[in-house]
């Protein structure tokens, strides 16, 4: 017993010094005078929880108290007095979430996958498990009652908390020396201690709990919802709360941790086309709405507005349908604004160009723009159609850009439609601009993803263009001597070897020398210098100074990219 | 052809001119995608006449609002060089102070009107005083350099423009590639005005009599604050140098306050400039007249209801100030109510519509009888009646034709009486029923004026009206009913008149009736006796109260009653009058839809509730809650709502996956290998990069893998 009210304590201890994180997080990072008091604060209400386990084992009623204490803590920082203020509601409890925790995602992530899109009503049958995700139980006794609670769940709901806690304490098993969140300030040591041996705890307990406070009746009101009035009170308040500290609080976990590849454009794309695609027909029905407009677009372009469509989901396969049903018999020019190095230039070019079949060059894109305002003008049966996917496409939003774009749409026989997908888009446009446009605005949400608009973009999770790097590589190489070719390869070799070691700093010069001369590949370190600035030049090889002022050479190729090299050297060789 | 490709973003379809369409199409897409395509072109062509009708007349109006300006611009505009023309020693003497003369031309924040004015501008100036006139913008001059080539530019084409025989000459300059310079300037005016000078005076009296001799040049500055401060100093400082070798007035636009001028420009500069200010009509002037002579007009058979004027109303005054957008706003209400409305070829001047009723085809007639005032009325006839109505089509066409008859006399009675009512209103403290007639047109519009509270209130108001206001009312509503077209106001002036009548004459009963208590008066100065005086005091005391009224008041009382009567029988909102649809345009949410969107909210709602757009029933959730089957960006969002300014992509991941493999209903131990699925990879991979190109996020080098949220408070 004894024992096991020690495991108690700790128990105890690791939620509130989780808490107190949170906390810390929140309000300024005040000194260690405040923390410290923050602490002694924390150790009392430890007292108090465990003086107040002894009087009732009515869970619920402690855990209302528990956070109540909680918001007393975080409320009045220094003073414990509050804790016998009023009882704090459900709906106190859930406006609390407001302020940003790292869990936050998880839990809610369990939590609409609970919520049911068949309309599943949680009944009491939950309540009987309560215990097991208090704050009191003890691991072991929490695990044994969550594989309960796993059979019981799986009669009404899927089984996800149980799976995310899997999930989520995974990796951090996986990684046992370090914690799964980094507080980004140093902490006191024993705090620190505590985090470490907790962090598991914490991942195991905080999700399930919450997700199952989340269907009490207690909380009818969703918790977004309470989220989202909360926020409507001190959005401004929270916002330079948010911004003032320059420390985050987020898990340190990275993808690489997950060991998964990146994926490149290819296979992502083969990927998608396998996913299902979801409400065909609602998204048929929307497609069709928009499309029974078409000839309506066209009356409104000929009276001398111009078209903005924006809403959710790309528009650039309505556009198209657009295009090739009214279009087919009249000049017109499609921009694709997404595309990476689209400019006014380009735009002004092909109009002058291809529709005024005009040759000569211009100064600036002002002639240009004048030269066409000019020719349309004087020929009023020219008439040119201007379909631009994403006007606010980064290359086309400056004010020079939208200036030039806008007085094109101002003269009455070119026809602007023009989408828009940006949420600050509408601010690239002042007074005078929106009344050169004249815009009518259409809202076409189509829920279509946007393909073809990100496809060039250059995310964060697609693999940059390797295979281009790739062959830029080989034709660059191929051009070179053997003995050139030779010299590169084994640095590449060299640096393949190295791929494991984190510190590797490159090949220093003279090593590289040394080896090159081994293999009879130069005869004099000029000879190899005037190689390495060819490389350079085609940015094949790069070059740093070490601390100790060696020159060290470096290949700015990911290591995936050079191996297929490799291989496909060795192939022709 | 394929519109994307990796290497181009531009694509130019260029159909064999063959297959090129010729001209007029805008009638064919008026009918296409439509039901009842019939009469169509009749309605195309009613929709483009009415619209060419009210453009010109907006323009007449601008023109008649800028009158008065440009004849004083132009006054000013002479005088300040008339010493130039006379005698040109003695204007150089002057000119060596070196000031330029400049018209501060004050416009008002309503930007987009400006243009117009300034187009107009320029066109006068050059009918009537000089043919140099040049504008620029300070966009096209970032640098004094291409203030000056501009200017050149503008003046050489001018120039060629003037005289069609020394084209070629000019034509030999501009290709030269003058250096373009203050000097060079100076040069080409002084062989200009020598050409036309010595050439053939006889000759250039012919061609433009009305400039002089040495016409001076207008340099009109169309927005003055967004020019650099650089250039515009410099640019007065040279020509300052250069004033006494050509006559140069500029022209300031300027569209917030004089003190721009001294606030840009420092002491020493404005010191050159010699300025007169001037100012444009306010935009809520321009506004009140275009509603007045567009809207509470019969000229034109079209209308805006209630809802809709209010649209047009909040956008001018919230948004921009702009007439040009109230017009815009108007124009797409005639092409939408053209558009929707088959009734509306009936929406022209009475004797055509009368013509057009004898032609309409039977759906035509099925189209009349599914109209809801039309119900309305057939329900408040005799059943015989009914049944021809709903029956006989040659029946129905001429009850149709009273109808519309009946509108039309609706009309013609409104608008007098209206500005009658106006006229009182105005009158009173506080405006109860608004201090513009387009506010008290939108009251009267909605619903029934004489029922509102505010009407009461203004009732009471008038009935307290000193005598002299109220006959000047009087006055001026007969005015304005004698000025109407409608035949039926002839009782109502009789009626307003004798009301004058009777207070002239009343005038002269209370001079009696003066004259009678002065003599009680008299009278009281007679009794010395305490107790009389006591008597006659409290007498008089008792008359005062018991006489309540006064003839005057009686008056009073009774032309408020005129009034109010004439407002009960003639004032009846639009939605009550049968056949108001086939006038009226009421869809005031389309006007909203497109000329003031909220695309925020609309991307909102799509990724908080798609059930609004997908109309799934798995979609259908709470509020603030969506549901797990929501489309996979709807759930990266939530997901990503939850998180403070950075967000750990893997987290984000991992919370995904665990939202979409809950419902697929995948058997946990199939995923329980720590590796998500690849294609809910990819599917997060999607979302997320659509998130960016939406602008919610952005990739952030804090921290690895991670991404910075670039909104707050889930909006």
């Amino acid at each position: 017993m004894s024992q096991l009210e020690l495991k108690r304590n700790k128990v105890l201890e690791a939620r509130f010094v989780a808490d107190e994180d949170v906390l810390k997080h929140i309000s300024d990072n005040g000194g260690v005078k405040v923390r410290k008091d923050r602490a002694q604060l924390a150790l009392n209400v430890k007292r108090f929880v465990k003086k107040l386990e002894n009087i009732s084992d009515d869970d619920e009623a402690q855990e209302i108290l528990e956070e109540q204490n909680y918001v007393a803590v975080l409320g009045a920082c220094a003073e414990d007095s509050l804790r016998n203020g009023p009882s704090a509601g459900g709906g106190k409890i859930y406006s609390f979430q407001t302020p940003k925790r790292s869990g936050k995602m998880a839990e809610l992530a369990s939590e609409l996958a609970q919520t049911p899109g068949k309309n599943v009503t949680f009944d009491s049958s939950q309540y009987p498990e309560k215990p097991a995700s208090t704050p009191q139980s003890s691991k072991k006794y929490s695990a044994s009652n969550k594989a309960q609670l796993k059979s019981k769940k799986n009669e009404f709901v899927s089984t996800t908390p149980y799976r995310l806690r899997k999930r989520l304490t995974a990796p951090s098993l996986r990684s046992d020396s370090e914690s799964d969140y980094s507080a980004s300030c140093s902490e006191e040591e024993e705090e620190d201690k505590d985090h470490k041996e907790t962090s598991d705890v914490i991942l195991d307990q905080k999700t399930p709990s919450k997700t199952r406070a989340a269907p009490t009746p207690a909380s009818k009101k969703t918790p977004a919802k309470k989220l989202k009035e909360e926020m409507m009170s001190n959005l401004v308040e929270e916002y330079f709360e948010a911004h003032s500290s320059s420390k985050v609080l987020t898990s340190d976990r990275t993808l690489q941790k997950l060991q998964k590849r990146k994926l490149d454009q290819q296979t992502l794309l083969v990927l998608l086309n396998k996913a299902p695609p979801a409400f065909t027909a609602e998204l048929k029905e929307l497609n069709q709405q928009h499309e029974s407009l078409f000839s309506k677009w066209m009356l409104q372009l000929h009276l001398g507005f111009s078209i903005v469509l924006y809403g959710l989901g790309s528009k650039r396969d309505l556009l198209e349908k657009f295009r090739t049903s009214l279009l087919q018999d009249s000049v017109h020019l499609v921009v694709n604004g997404f595309f990476p190095s689209i400019t006014v230039r380009s735009i002004l070019n092909s109009i002058t160009e291809e529709v005024l079949d005009h040759v000569g060059t211009f100064r600036s894109p002002l002639d240009q723009l004048d030269l066409i305002m000019k020719r349309f003008k004087e020929d009023s049966s020219v008439e040119l159609y201007l379909l631009i996917h994403n006007l606010d496409s980064k290359m086309l939003r400056g004010d020079k850009s939208q200036q030039i774009l806008a007085q094109l749409a101002s003269l009455p026989n070119i026809h602007l439609i023009a989408s828009i997908d940006h949420i600050n888009a509408p601010l690239m446009w002042d007074q005078a601009k929106q009344s050169l446009y004249n815009w009518l605005w259409y809202e076409t949400t189509t829920f279509s993803p946007y393909l073809e608009e990100t496809s060039y973009e250059n995310s964060l999770l697609v693999q940059q263009s390797g295979s281009l790097a790739l062959s830029s590589l080989t034709h660059v190489l191929h051009s070179l001597t053997p003995n050139a070719r030779g010299i590169f390869r084994l640095l590449a070799q060299y640096h393949l070897e190295n791929k494991d070691n984190p510190s590797y700093p490159g090949l220093s010069f003279q090593d590289f020398y040394q080896r090159c001369r081994e293999a009879f590949l130069v005869n004099s370190d000029l000879t190899l210098r005037a190689q390495l600035t060819e490389f350079r030049d085609h940015k094949l090889i790069r070059t740093k100074r070490g601390t100790d002022g060696v020159e060290y050479l470096l290949i700015p190729v990911d290591n995936g990219t050079l191996t297929d090299f490799l291989e496909k050297e060795d192939e022709d060789m | 052809m394929s519109t994307s490709s990796v290497s181009k973003g531009c694509f130019v379809f260029k159909p064999s001119s063959k297959k090129r369409r010729i001209s007029s199409p805008t009638a064919d897409y008026f009918s296409e995608g439509k039901n009842d395509s019939e009469d169509s072109g009749l309605r195309f062509a009613t929709c483009q006449l009415l619209w060419k009708q009210i453009n010109s007349e907006t323009e007449k109006i601008q023109e008649e609002l800028n009158k008065q300006l440009f004849d004083n611009l132009i006054s000013f505009l002479r005088q300040s060089h008339s010493e130039f023309q006379t005698k040109k020693t003695e204007w150089m003497c002057r000119m060596k102070t070196s000031e330029i003369p400049t018209a501060a031309l004050v416009l008002g924040v309503n930007v987009t009107d400006h243009e117009v004015t300034f187009k107009s501008l320029s066109e006068v100036l050059q009918d009537n005083i000089t043919p140099y006139v040049v504008s620029l913008q300070a966009k096209e001059c970032p640098g004094i350099k291409h203030l000056l080539q501009k200017l050149m530019g503008q003046l050489m084409d001018r120039c060629v423009d003037v005289d069609l025989s020394e084209e070629e000459e000019c034509v030999n300059i501009s290709q030269k590639k003058i250096r373009c310079s203050m000097a060079s300037l100076s040069k080409w005016y002084e062989s200009v005005t020598k050409k036309t000078g010595s050439e053939t005076p006889s000759k250039k009296r012919t061609s433009s009599s009305r400039h002089w001799q040495f016409p001076p040049i207008v340099v009109i500055f169309k927005d003055m604050e967004s020019f650099t401060t650089k250039v515009l100093q410099d640019f007065i400082i040279i020509s300052s140098q250069h004033i006494h070798e050509f006559p140069l007035v500029f022209i300031f636009g300027i569209a917030t306050s004089p003190m721009i001028i001294h606030r840009l420009l420092p002491h020493s500069v404005s010191s050159l400039l010699c300025i007169e200010l001037f100012q444009s009509l306010s935009c809520k002037e321009h506004l009140a007249t275009v509603i007045d002579k567009l809207l509470l007009t019969t000229q034109f058979p079209f209308k805006l209801s209630e809802k809709v004027l209010q649209v047009l109303i909040n956008i001018f005054l919230y948004h921009d100030f702009s007439v040009q957008n109230f017009i815009k706003g108007f124009q797409l209400s005639i092409v939408e109510h053209f558009y929707s409305q088959p009734l509306s070829m009936l929406c022209c001047q009475l004797l055509e519509a009368k013509k057009r009723v004898n032609s309409l085809s039977h759906n035509q007639c099925e189209n009349i009888r599914g109209l809801p005032s039309f119900r309305r009325y057939v329900e408040s006839q005799i059943s015989e009646k009914q049944i021809a109505l709903l029956t006989e089509d040659s029946f129905l066409k001429e009850v149709t034709q009273t109808l519309l008859e009946d509108l039309h006399i609706y009309h013609e009675n409104y608008f007098p009486v209206l500005r009658c009512l106006h006229v009182f209103t105005t009158s009173l403290p506080k405006y109860p029923l608004g201090k513009q007639i387009r506010e008290l047109h939108c009251a009267c519009l909605g619903k029934r004026v004489w029922e509102t509270e505010e009407y009461g209130s203004a009732v009471q108001l008038l009935r307290m009206l000193a005598k002299a206001e109220l006959v000047a009312i009087l006055q001026k509503c007969v005015e304005i009913f004698t000025s109407s077209s409608g035949k039926q106001f002839s009782n109502t002036v009789e009626k307003l008149e004798e009301f004058l009548l009777r207070f002239q004459n009343l005038e002269a009963e209370t001079n009696e009736v003066q004259d009678v208590s002065v003599s009680s008066q008299k009278e009281l100065q007679k009794k010395t006796d305490l107790y009389h005086l006591q008597k006659t005091l409290l007498e008089l005391k008792e008359s005062k109260r018991s006489k309540k009224l006064t003839k005057f008041e009686m008056l009073r009382f009774e032309v408020v009653d005129f009034i109010d009567s004439l407002v009960r029988s003639y004032l009846a909102p639009a939605e009550m009058q049968t056949l108001n649809e086939v006038v009226y345009f009421n869809t005031a949410n389309i006007l909203r839809e497109h000329l003031n969107a909220a695309p925020r909210i609309a991307l909102h709602t799509a990724l908080n509730n798609p059930y609004c757009y997908l109309k799934n029933q798995t979609l259908k959730s709470d509020v603030g809650c969506i549901s797990n089957t929501a489309p996979d960006i709807c759930i990266v969002y939530k997901l990503h709502l939850e998180c403070g300014r950075l967000i750990n992509l893997v987290d984000w991941l991992e919370a995904f996956s665990t939202v979409v493999t809950a419902v697929e209903g995948t058997d946990p131990d199939s995923v329980a290998t720590d590796q998500v699925d690849e294609i809910i990879h990819a599917r997060f991979i999607r979302a997320v990069s659509e998130l960016e190109l939406l602008g919610f996020i952005k990739p952030s080098k804090q921290k690895t893998d991670h991404v910075a949220r670039l909104t707050w408070g889930g909006c």
